[in-house]
């Protein structure tokens, strides 16, 4: 398990290393630089210019340049923006806990609900709870969550009043958002558990353990639950990239405050280091979420790393 | 309702019975409903002759009703009209995405699968980065790059798709490496560019199709939530994203500025998935 663990993490390392690398030469490839973009719209004279870009370095060969990226990148310097000439690190951080506190709450209803329907599926399979309980994973799959979101405004915030339609502060903001990102997130989660459950259903053990008598609520938890957490777990750990890409759009559905706004805005002045790093960052969480995933998923089912290591 | 089959033992075995996707009502619905999609948006300048843009202050947000069966929106444009015109916008960037996913992923999967080694090393680990940036941060990436609009959010949206489309094409084409045909090619002095493309690459055509349609619906939710940000289509745009995004300002007194273009793309997307999904089966 640990010689497992410290191969999954260097690979980690390798990827992130290469997602680094790809960032920077898509910024080399892009037209302009900090220098003009900051001093140009001032009325600043060629001179300045040249001077600043001396300053920041841009005159340096490419691979000098490069180097001095991944020390800043190690360091956890996220470079600074064009616009506002402040650090990208603290702008990322200061917007982050909004949608952290999205991802995290959309990402418990599209469990609940993910578990939820694949398992009635499952146990009722071809019969019309399945039938429906699939529409609804597929309904929730193809549903753009700026439409959802802006169906459940209308029906929660505008008709029925109950809920506020925008804005942050206190729990009853994160109900309608966390419920249209969860929802879309719940029917891959669906579809998985179902296909699991019905595989697991149709193994030995299970009517061996139906012989013996084991009770119904001990053949569902540790003999068909355990054995199908394992693969959805890695599923989630997938999902999360999806999950951020949908809270950037979630968030201006409801006008939240995170990061959405922030890379909105950035994309539109085109302040590319505010991109780079959220795109980083968002890359970083990713290989994190996705590691620590396939870390549970072994440790559930050993197979996967005792064939490795014999 | 019977009971869970947890309780019949007899069921535990079963196979499931699916009728053949030729018989499922759905994939008709889905065929059907992408047909007349594809349909209007070629025949809208006949459908529709005013035109997308063609506003009328003095008919401005009016609900649903006979001469405007959706309504229009606060220019006074007719929704249907829009939505209309507004296919021509999302199904040509889907169409460009998808081009670019495949015109990408295809040879870079089929490469890396039918090398092997030391060249599908090096293109998988390239292919984890790409695949590490989140899909839609990625796509925004791109736009940020290039500048925003239409065909630079497709070219977003389609490289983001190409990396899971390469992995799956390198996953079937190692698969069918393994055959002993191939090996038989190989013992006949066949060239690896030959072997991939005459021998790999029909064999796996029908899963690459059904992974394409699959992709289709992704490409789609994708190149209009970018719509939907304005980093799309210019404002304005019949696009059905964008038609989203204008329409959410007047929720409260004219909802069905939202929530048809919203429908409309929801169906679609439901369709094309629903095509992937049996198809693969």
């Amino acid at each position: 398990m640990f010689g497992y663990g410290l191969r999954r993490l260097l690979e980690a390392v390798l990827v992130l290393w290469l997602a680094a690398t790809l960032a920077f030469v898509a910024m080399q490839l892009t037209p302009g630089d900090p220098a003009e973009t900051l001093l140009a719209a001032s009325g600043a004279s060629p001179e300045e210019i040249a001077r600043r870009r001396a300053q920041l370095g841009l005159n340096d060969p490419i691979p000098v340049q490069y180097v001095r990226y991944l020390a800043d990148l190690a360091r956890g310097d996220l470079g600074t923006s064009w616009l506002q000439g402040r650090s990208v690190g603290r702008m990322i951080l200061e917007r982050l806990s909004g949608t952290v506190e999205l991802a995290l709450a959309a990402g418990l209803v599209g469990i609940a609900l993910g578990v939820g329907l694949g398992l009635l599926a499952a146990l009722y399979r071809d019969t019309w709870v399945d039938t429906l309980a699939m529409a609804v994973a597929a309904v929730g799959l193809s549903t753009p969550v700026f439409w959802s979101g802006l169906l459940l405004i209308l029906l929660f915030s505008l008709h029925l009043r109950w809920l506020p339609s925008s804005g942050w502060g206190d729990a009853r903001h994160l109900v309608l958002p966390a419920l249209t990102l969860g929802f879309s997130l719940s029917g891959p989660i669906a579809r998985l558990v179902r296909t699991q459950v019905v595989e697991i259903l149709r193994m030995p053990f299970i009517l061996a353990a139906q012989g013996r008598g084991v009770p119904l609520w001990r053949i569902f938890l540790i003999h068909i639950l355990r054995p199908a957490a394992g693969p959805v777990i890695a599923l989630i750990g997938l999902q999360f990239g999806f999950l951020l890409g949908g809270a950037v759009v979630t968030e201006s559905v409801f006008a939240r405050e995170g990061l959405g706004r922030l890379t909105v805005q950035a994309i539109l002045w085109r302040d590319l280091p505010v991109v780079r790093g959220i795109a980083l960052v968002g890359a970083l969480a990713y290989l994190l979420t996705s590691l620590l995933a396939d870390l549970c998923h072994a440790w559930l089912d050993p197979r996967l790393h005792q064939s490795e290591e014999r | 309702m019977r009971a869970p089959c947890l309780l019949t033992i007899p069921q535990l075995q079963a196979i499931s019975r699916r009728p053949p996707p030729g018989r499922q009502p759905a994939v008709w619905l889905a065929l059907l409903w992408l047909g007349a999609v594809i349909l209007g948006s070629v025949m809208a300048p006949y459908l529709a002759p005013t035109g997308p843009l063609v506003a009328d202050p003095s008919f401005a947000l009016l609900p649903p009703g006979p001469g405007r069966l959706l309504g229009t929106d606060s220019l006074g444009r007719d929704v249907l009209t829009r939505i209309l015109w507004g296919g021509r916008w999302t199904l040509t960037m889907g169409g460009v995405a998808l081009a670019l996913t495949i015109g990408i992923g295809l040879p870079v999967g089929l490469l890396a699968g039918s090398r092997g080694g030391a060249v599908d090393a090096v293109l998988m680990r390239f292919l984890d980065a790409w695949l590490a940036f989140p899909g839609l941060l990625l796509a925004m990436t791109v736009v940020a790059i290039l500048g925003p609009g239409l065909i630079p959010a497709a070219i977003g949206v389609g490289l983001s798709a190409a990396a899971p489309y390469a992995r799956v094409t390198r996953t079937t084409a190692r698969a069918i490496r393994a055959q002993p045909y191939i090996e038989a090619a190989r013992a006949v002095g066949a060239s690896p560019w030959r072997i991939a493309i005459r021998h790999i690459l029909p064999n796996a055509a029908p899963t690459l199709i059904a992974f394409a349609l699959a992709q289709l619906g992704r490409v789609l939710l994708s190149g209009a939530s970018l719509n939907f940000l304005g980093l799309g289509a210019p404002p304005g745009t019949p696009e059905w994203g964008a038609m989203l995004d204008d329409g959410r300002s007047y929720l409260r007194v004219a909802p069905w500025i939202a929530t048809f273009p919203g429908l409309t793309l929801t169906l679609t997307v439901l369709a094309a998935n629903i095509l992937g999904d049996r198809i693969q089966e």
